[in-house]
């Protein structure tokens, strides 16, 4: 039997989609378990062969909200991520428009520099930053994590910008200028509805990036600004075969942020090109 | 008349000057969250502090290096932290281009695939590190061993046999979707007109790919390669949570080697010596890096 083209088309497609969404759900599968898992009792969450089917329970949840004030971690992620985001964009959104524009002989090389300095190792500074952070007397507490995340995520922040503004044509610009405009309402009227996208897709990946920060909030906080990301890592190791629990208290502490993600996936993508469409 | 150059310089003087204090904060910030604690691991470097004998700190030379440098575990270290990053790099740029590739094409529910595939890049590493460690490589209960059983193989203890292995394949799990978004971004915008033509020439799938699609992706490459070499080389958190650098030093990169100095030790003067010679390694890669993607990013 000879196939026609439409018909092999149509074979193609759907042999396309099958595959796909057979490695899609394997690399999701992963999540999947440890959503199913946290719904288990311990027992079962350890059955061998794993169980499919079972019924389910939201002990584990009610427990580990019993156990360790979710809530309060949860907020102290809220915090120290929408602050630091929000700081970093107050001081690169200027930064940013001023380089995009009025570019100098080094913008590109203060650029390049910036984000050298991110691959300055954490643990390198970490000591200095924990004694100063301890004078100051801010141990466990939020207001440090958030400066932090704010020079941490800073210098890609910066370049999403950068590579963003420069796309915004200059013509436009010269003719408010020519209207009058000062810099602020420029940078109010113009440049921030058109950079909007870029300004958006910097912020979200600043807000996952601080959500899921661990090495920070592991090394100064404890109970009082602990955050998410701290609390999971309590679970590490003492816990031992707690699977129903852990993977209760990692599903809440990720739920928030994967849908945030799925939602705003499409604003996240904007800016990630790094100017790379044109 | 006369007057008008005169003021479009002030005016040009003035715009300048505002320029210049638009660019200051983000550069002064960097410049002090850099120098400032640079200079107190420098400072700590060169003497003796151990935060279990206070004491009058003693200036004691390049000690604190040569003990830190002589551990058993540094070149370990500093080989695996270079396996690590190169390793999730390539598996990342590979399956990542692959993988965009395959949703560029058009198929029933390609967006629920694409927002399954995107997903692990939210999780925590944390997160990320505990459930491998438990669900899926635990040598008893965990998922591989079920599927290993089911084929009558034998089962691996995968963090106690190949632990640096097993946290390479945590960080690309989590990381090939980075790679996928931004691909997947820069496919869409490719000519598609120009591909059309090619094939009307003859051109195959491969030499399309090779010769449009992978010149098309050299910028987004360069991009992926640049953030995840400066977010792996101090790969922190799924070593804490899984191995804590063993068996041995078999997963100890020098992120967890300073930190076992630090807080386990309480060494300050050695972790601070440590701190330099990560400090160095990261301004090493950073100066190929950005030579030789470098110039791609600043196009």
């Amino acid at each position: 039997m000879t196939l026609n083209i439409s018909q092999r088309k149509a074979i193609k497609h759907w042999a396309t989609g099958l595959f796909a969404w057979l490695v899609a759900l394997t690399l999701f599968f992963p999540i999947l378990w440890m959503i199913m898992t946290s719904f288990k009792t311990e027992l079962q969450a350890i059955a061998q062969p794993p169980l499919i089917m079972w019924e389910a329970t939201l002990d584990n949840y009610s427990l580990i909200q019993e156990r360790s004030d979710y809530l309060k971690y949860a907020l102290n992620s809220l915090y120290t991520s929408l602050g630091g985001t929000f700081l970093a964009l107050a001081i690169a959104v200027p930064s940013a428009y001023a380089m995009a524009f009025f570019p100098g002989k080094h913008t590109k090389d203060i650029l390049l520099w910036m984000l050298s300095t991110k691959m300055l190792p954490a643990v390198g500074v970490l000591i200095p930053i924990y004694m100063i952070t301890q004078m100051g007397g801010l141990l466990d507490s939020i207001y440090p994590l958030i400066i932090i995340f704010a020079l941490m995520n800073l210098p890609i922040i910066m370049w999403m910008l950068f590579t963003y503004f420069k796309e915004i044509p200059k013509e436009i610009l010269e003719a408010a200028r020519m209207d009058g405009a000062t810099t602020r309402g420029e940078l109010r009227h113009i440049v921030i509805p058109l950079s909007w996208g870029g300004i958006a897709s910097a912020g979200l990946l600043s807000i996952i990036l601080c959500w899921n920060e661990a090495f920070w909030s592991i090394q100064l906080t404890a109970s009082d600004a602990g955050t998410l990301a701290a609390l999971i890592a309590s679970y590490s190791s003492p816990e031992g075969l707690f699977w129903a629990k852990v993977s209760a208290a990692s599903t809440m502490a990720c739920a928030p942020i994967i849908i945030f993600g799925w939602f705003c996936q499409k604003q996240l993508v904007q800016g990630l090109t790094f100017g790379a469409v044109k | 008349m006369n007057s008008q150059p005169n003021t479009s310089n002030q005016t040009q003087h003035k715009w300048l000057s505002l320029v210049n204090l638009l660019k200051a904060p983000s550069i002064i910030l960097l410049l002090v969250w850099m120098i400032v604690p640079l200079s107190m691991t420098l400072y700590y470097s060169f003497v003796e502090y151990n935060l279990l004998y206070p004491g009058p700190k003693l200036f004691i030379g390049l000690e604190n290096y040569t003990y830190f440098s002589t551990d058993s575990a540094f070149f370990p270290a500093l080989f695996n932290t270079l396996v690590l990053v190169g390793s999730v790099l390539i598996i990342t740029v590979v399956l990542g281009l692959a993988l965009a590739l395959l949703v560029n094409q058009p198929f029933f529910g390609r967006g629920i695939v694409r927002v399954l595939l995107i997903s692990p890049f939210f999780i925590m590493p944390t997160v990320n590190a505990l459930i491998w460690k438990n669900m899926l490589m635990d040598p008893n209960y965990g998922i591989f061993t079920v599927i290993a059983d089911f084929f009558h193989l034998v089962p691996i203890n995968w963090l106690e046999d190949m632990p640096l292995a097993s946290i390479i394949m945590m960080v690309s799990w989590q990381w090939t979707p980075f790679a996928l978004l931004i691909f997947m971004t820069s496919l869409q915008s490719q000519d598609t007109e120009q591909k059309e033509a090619a094939k009307l020439d003859g051109a195959g799938h491969w030499s399309i790919f090779r010769f449009l699609t992978l010149p098309h992706l050299a910028r987004p490459i360069a991009i992926v390669v640049m953030i995840q070499t400066i977010f792996h080389l101090s790969l922190f958190a799924e070593i804490f949570v899984t191995t804590g650098g063993g068996p041995g030093f078999a997963s100890t990169n020098l992120a967890w080697l300073i930190y076992r100095q630090a807080f386990l030790a309480y060494d300050v003067g050695v972790a601070s010596a440590g701190g330099v010679f990560a400090i160095i390694l990261a301004n090493i890669v950073a100066f190929f890096l950005i030579r030789a993607v470098g110039k791609n990013l600043a196009r």
